[in-house]
């Protein structure tokens, strides 16, 4: 089997004071055996309810529709007994904000060796030897004293090995990072990032990167996605994107990486505009209010993402055209 | 708090202090609270281990002392009521009995209570919407004609009692652990848990309830005394307690026949039930500063 998740068409919208706002609209993608993905986008621009989907977590008021193939189970409308079966141990999930996703009142060992005992049914005791041997794998020092403290005693470095050492404690074969190093410091991001990718090398497991900073996953991923107004419009191997985009949109994202060499610029670079509001779906391209290269085809039709070499565009005038 | 800053630095940073330490320290610097829960084991011990220090049984009727003063020669240390029953005995029976119904009916409206509430809170929706309107319904009804509807249907009997105070007790328990836990179940950490694959009873168990603690225990101390004073309103009126078992209401309502003469009759166990409301009260309200982290 080569593919670890294989999402299509899928669809995510939340109905909010009888309104129908559409998070994400007919995204496909997958994520191969071993891979690693990143999902670029801004905020509101649908990635990270994406996975949301695929792991079960949405809100009450969301519905998904589409497929979610994780190892040839359907996730979206597998019972809850299903998901949970996969859910932590086949497919984890790093969350952003290691500060508040580990549970206050228990022991930082006695979480991660309950994961290892509901799914591997293994003793509490073994269970807490192996715990104590992931967190050592995630470098944090002292990990029998840290297995038996409480999260609040740890940094919130600490905590996010902690939630990384979590979710491989079950050898998954695919882990969702949403945003893990997002509330981090920037030193500390690069020791996270760092530690992610000697975990993969250890692993093997594939990884969903979600992010916003396209300059972090840059020399990370095998491949981006970057996501717009809740759709996929770029889709290419790391080095093609960053090097030549095709989409105007993502040339800009490009464009707005801080550099450090060179002359420093007098004013950031930054891109004009909001992206359109959920709840409204303009006929067009969602980008063409802020595209440069806008034409009066953009506002009318929407492009199709169109698969040329080894990747995939959603642009009616790309940039190497 | 005067403690010099420094040195409060110092304590943080040589040992991280456990809630439950720094707790029972805040409890312990509030006298009021300290004196009380010393009163409330006064009276408790005395309650189990006073009679055994009389000659007298709490139905034994001395015929020569009717209605006698309290004093020390007679041995009625409390007197005696007009049947001439020994009050001192008496008085301390009414109290084990009301401690008891005061406890035995909290636990059941805690159990109910913190149950209800949080399935509710939990799962929410439709079922959430279901369940409050039921307590809704309940709350609404009179409560002295449920007791009544209670007791009339069931006999009077002291485990009636207990459930039909504790039936009523539980609707504001629930509604306290109901909102709490909505805003835990927002929290991230339940959702890693339900990323994790735990399921809903494991998540309310273990991430929930836990967290529920200081708000429940708080509640609980303060429930005791309503639960008392609601048992002796009951039995006061004939509704609870019956003859010859005593409960403090029982003995208020036979003491309020007898005001004017024989005032200690009412005035006795009307002390002991106004001092163990008072300690009660005193003692929740010092429970709920020591347990509140977020005013410090």
């Amino acid at each position: 089997m080569s593919t670890a998740l294989e999402v299509a068409d899928l669809c995510v919208s939340f109905t909010q004071r009888r309104a129908r706002i559409d998070a994400v609209r007919e995204v496909s993608l997958s994520i191969a055996q071993g891979e690693c993905v990143a999902i670029v986008g801004e905020s509101g621009s649908g990635k990270t309810q994406l996975f949301m989907a695929a792991m079960g977590l949405l809100p009450r008021n969301a519905s998904a529709e589409g497929s979610v193939l994780f190892q040839g189970v359907e996730l979206l409308r597998a019972n809850r007994a299903a998901l949970n079966r996969v859910r932590g141990s086949k497919l984890a999930m790093i969350f952003q904000d290691p500060m508040s996703a580990l549970t206050p009142h228990l022991k930082v060992g006695t979480q991660l060796a309950e994961v290892l005992v509901r799914h591997a049914g293994i003793s509490w005791r073994d269970a807490w030897h192996a715990a104590t041997r992931m967190l050592e794998r995630v470098h944090i020092g002292e990990e029998r004293r840290r297995m038996q403290q409480y999260p609040h005693e740890l940094s919130g470095g600490l905590r996010q090995r902690v939630m990384i050492a979590m979710s491989l404690l079950c050898a998954p074969s695919l882990v969702i990072a949403d945003e893990p190093t997002a509330s981090l410091d920037v030193t500390v991001q690069a020791q996270i990032m760092e530690l992610l990718r000697s975990m993969r090398s250890e692993f093997g497991m594939a990884l969903a990167l979600i992010s916003h900073d396209l300059g972090l996953v840059g020399g990370f991923a095998d491949h981006i996605l970057v996501m717009y107004a809740g759709r996929i419009i770029e889709s290419r191997p790391a080095g093609h994107l960053l090097n030549e985009p095709r989409h105007p949109y993502t040339a800009e994202l490009i464009r707005c990486i801080p550099r450090v060499s060179g002359t420093l610029p007098s004013r950031m670079a930054t891109l004009p505009g909001q992206p359109p509001r959920p709840q409204e779906s303009p006929p067009g391209c969602a980008f063409a209010p802020r595209c440069p290269r806008a034409a009066p085809r953009c506002r009318t039709e929407r492009p199709v993402l169109l698969t040329r070499g080894a990747g995939a565009a959603a642009c009616h005038f790309p940039l190497d055209s | 708090m005067s403690v010099p800053p420094q040195a409060a630095l110092r304590q943080v940073a040589l040992r991280p202090v456990a809630l439950r330490q720094e707790a029972m320290r805040r409890f312990r610097s509030n006298p009021a609270a300290v004196v009380s829960i010393i009163l409330i084991a006064g009276i408790v011990v005395l309650s189990i281990a006073g009679p055994w220090f009389t000659p007298y049984g709490d139905d034994t009727l001395d015929w020569l002392h009717v209605a006698t003063r309290p004093g020390l020669p007679q041995a009625h240390w409390f007197g005696t009521d007009r049947l001439g029953r020994d009050l001192f005995v008496r008085t301390l029976e009414g109290t084990r009995v009301s401690l008891a119904v005061g406890l035995v009916a909290s636990a059941v409206s805690l159990l109910v209570g913190i149950s209800y509430g949080a399935v509710a809170g939990y799962l929410g929706g439709r079922i959430d919407h279901l369940m409050m309107r039921i307590i809704e319904i309940i709350s609404g009804l009179p409560l002295i004609f449920f007791v009544i509807f209670i007791t009339v249907t069931f006999g009077r009997n002291i485990y009636i009692l207990f459930l039909s105070i504790g039936a009523v007790a539980w609707l504001t328990m629930a509604r306290i652990v109901r909102g709490q836990t909505m805003s835990i179940r927002r929290q991230e950490y339940i959702e890693a848990a339900v990323a994790c694959g735990a399921t809903p009873a494991r998540i309310i168990l273990r991430h929930v309830l836990p967290n529920l603690v200081g708000v429940v225990v708080v509640y609980a101390t303060l429930s005791v005394p309503q639960v008392i004073l609601f048992e002796s309103f009951l039995s006061f009126l004939g509704l609870g307690i019956q003859e010859p078992n005593v409960s403090l209401g029982t003995l208020v309502a036979d003491g309020a026949g007898e005001l004017e003469a024989a005032p200690w009759i009412l005035l006795i166990p009307g002390a002991f039930l106004a001092l163990l409301m008072l300690c009660l009260n005193i003692c929740g309200d010092g429970l709920r500063d020591a347990l509140d982290v977020k005013e410090n």
